[in-house]
């Protein structure tokens, strides 16, 4: 009993700490897709803040300025994003491929460049990393049959990051449902003709909603070298901002669904990792990539209207005209 | 005006790309500038790398050979107004198909029977795993960009599953197939013509390219077909009202480019590796968008802007070797910067050039 309650909570905590970087870049998304923007670029916005957060914590020793260093240059991709998508009305998509590809390339340039260790940043010591919380008695109510257990371990000892990006969920839920600029955001997404008759700027509002989006993509790359890693190391998102998209297609642009199925991808991810062969009847190669790919398989079904359906933001990808 | 017109077809086809390429170049060197490298020293080896030799021609046209593949299988897609990020996956699939017809027949018969089935299994598998989401985008309005996203990592859990259990080569500890015999390899360039490229894997599959550059040319410009896919790309809903099927188009249009991209494994495959192995695409998909986006989706332009990307690829190799400082991923940053100023931000720099012209014709006419 207690080594199946040992393995449960090793299992779900590991399942929180992979969902992190999934939940932020998840809302990130959710930002600037519900105010019609796409954003494919996600994935390298993260890589690039993840990159910066080593660089700059490892420069100033200290964890908290790789933080706002992340954050800066996932907002000046950002702007990259809406100059072009939101300004001079390009292709949303095209952008964010093009943001994706100069991350890859611009990160291991810049480190090779400035570190020389083959595309890695220099190791971050204990002090430029994020440390561990430890929640007020968790020591304390370890000895307390099943609750201690969970609490301690599965509720207390992460980084601040993590907590930040499970408190931005309801943040995120309360901003787009219960403030003035949350509704705009939704208008704009859906019919920005009339945000911009009710004398609103429609490029303001999206350039806003994409800063938003980029400070979360920033604390989820900082999240992946300084708080997760102790440095950056090339290509360290691996797919997880287009996994985002995924999830954030799955929750159908909607921020408390984008936090279960964050979880949910982030439960698959950390069930492939714990149990590296494993096997319900088909093999174990066979079960690992089932699992592997069904975030992927399952986001596809449900774009595919098998489950209820996906419909994405009405404005989603268009660029706005004004009209003349 | 039809002078008039040529100007401004002048200036989207051959000055507005060269802008694009100049300033996505310029400021790659700022960034070679900024890691403390001499950027000109760079464009030295990048030119003289590339150019500069029999065998860094081949290696350059090599690299082109599959660009293009990928690239025809992008702008036959785009001339629908669909835009596609799968010919990653395409490709990665289409190298299973060649890989199990040259695996099944190389000891038997030589390459040029070999050949045929090959690439039409590469076609055939590449189509296939385009169909479903060309379906789903057709038939249930699923986003195009997000399904073929999500297949290219299927594409690569599937290959990581039938490579490691089913075509490894039984003892060898590398995800990979055994080598191909003689009769799963084409010939390179430098075997059959009087040309000196040295050990560059140029072979022939440079031909199937520029065969398949006509096709599409022909396809798109003087087929009923094609005017179908362009009438489509620009107006669904006239295009419908004229009768021309959207379903139909979009299937059609996505099956072509899933064959196009898997063929880019003849070239990889039985022209290089003689094997099938781990990632080998590694991004030729993803080039494919930045080469179609910046050869206007135009054969021709298709077949310049392979090239230069070859350039890249082969002149990239070279400047990370005489220059450690910088990077291989030097090409990623062009790629990445070429993609945003042709394709997200063409309408920028176009604006502003025509307005140039106008300026041109305009003091012409008072002069």
């Amino acid at each position: 009993m207690q080594e199946f309650l040992t393995t449960i909570v090793l299992l779900l905590s590991s399942t929180l700490r992979l969902s992190v970087p999934l939940v932020l870049c998840g809302l990130a998304g959710l930002f600037s897709e519900r105010s019609g923007v796409w954003d494919i670029g996600l994935e390298g916005k993260m890589l690039f803040a993840a990159f910066a957060a080593a660089a700059a914590a490892y420069q100033f020793d200290s964890a908290w300025i790789g933080l706002v260093f992340a954050i800066l240059v996932a907002v000046l991709l950002s702007l990259v994003h809406g100059f072009a998508s939101v300004t001079h009305q390009g292709n949303q998509i095209i952008s964010g491929v093009a943001i994706n590809f100069i991350s890859s390339g611009l990160t291991v340039l810049l480190a090779v460049g400035w570190f020389a260790l083959g595309g890695r940043t220099p190791q971050l010591q204990p002090a430029a990393r994020f440390p561990t919380v430890v929640l007020p008695f968790a020591e304390e109510m370890r000895s307390v049959p099943v609750v201690g257990a969970i609490y301690a371990d599965l509720i207390s000892g992460y980084n601040i990051l993590v907590y930040v990006a499970f408190a931005a969920v309801p943040v995120t839920w309360w901003v787009f449902h219960h403030t003035r600029f949350g509704l705009r955001l939704r208008a704009v997404g859906e019919n920005p003709a009339a945000v911009d008759t009710a004398g609103i700027s429609v490029d303001w509002l999206r350039y806003r909603a994409l800063l938003c989006g980029a400070i979360l993509c920033g604390i989820a790359g900082a999240y992946l070298s300084v708080a997760q890693s102790a440095g950056f190391v090339r290509e360290m998102s691996a797919g997880k901002g287009y996994m985002a998209l995924a999830a954030l297609i799955f929750a159908k642009w909607r921020p408390v669904p984008v936090l279960f199925a964050c979880l949910l991808f982030g439960f698959l991810e950390a069930l492939s990792i714990r149990f590296q062969a494993f096997d319900f009847g088909l093999g174990p190669a066979l079960s690992t990539q089932i699992v592997q790919s069904l975030p992927y398989v399952l986001t596809v079904v449900l774009l595919a209207g098998f489950m209820g359906r996906a419909i994405p933001p009405k404005a989603g990808g268009i660029p706005y005209t004004k009209e003349r | 005006m039809p002078s008039f017109l040529n100007i401004r077809q002048i200036v989207d086809f051959a000055i507005l790309p060269l802008m694009n390429v100049a300033v996505a170049l310029l400021i790659s060197g700022l960034v070679v500038l900024f890691v403390g490298q001499n950027p000109l020293e760079a464009v030295g080896y990048l030119v003289s790398g590339a150019l500069g030799s029999g065998e860094g021609i081949g290696f350059t046209l090599y690299f082109a050979t599959s660009f293009m593949f990928t690239g025809l299988a992008v702008a036959v897609a785009s001339h629908a107004g669909l835009f596609t990020i799968g010919a990653e996956g395409q490709a990665y699939l289409g190298g299973l198909g060649i890989a199990l017809v040259c695996l099944a027949l190389d000891k038997f018969v030589p390459w040029y029977v070999t050949l045929v089935p090959a690439a039409a299994a590469g076609m055939l598998f590449g189509a296939a795993w385009a169909f479903i989401p060309a379906y789903l985008q057709a038939r249930r309005g699923s986003h195009l960009v997000i399904t073929t996203i999500m297949f290219n990592f299927i594409a690569s859990s599937v290959m990581i599953y039938v490579l490691v259990n089913l075509i490894k080569e039984p003892g060898s500890m590398a995800p990979q197939t055994r080598l191909f015999d003689a009769g799963g390899l084409v010939p390179k360039l430098g075997e059959i013509l009087p040309v000196n490229i040295g050990t560059a894997p140029l072979n022939v599959s440079l031909f199937i390219a520029i065969m398949a550059a006509i096709f599409v040319w022909v396809l798109i410009w003087k087929t009923k077909l094609g005017f179908e896919i362009r009438a489509t790309g620009a107006n669904p809903a006239a295009a419908r009202n004229a009768g021309i099927s959207y379903v139909k188009i979009t299937i059609v249009c996505m099956l072509i480019s899933g064959a196009l991209a898997g063929l880019a494994g003849v070239n990889i495959l039985m022209g290089d590796l003689g094997k099938l192995q781990l990632d080998f695409p590694a991004g030729i998909g993803l080039v494919g968008v930045a080469v179609a986006l910046m050869g206007r989706g135009h054969p021709v332009g298709i077949a310049v802007a392979s090239v230069l990307f070859g350039v890249l690829y082969q002149g990239g190799a070279e400047i990370s070797f005489w220059m450690p400082n910088v990077t291989r991923e030097l090409i990623m940053l062009i790629q990445g910067l070429v993609i945003l100023f042709a394709g997200a931000l063409s309408l920028m720099f176009r604006s502003s050039v025509y307005s140039l012209v106008d300026l041109f014709r305009f003091s012409k006419r008072e002069a």
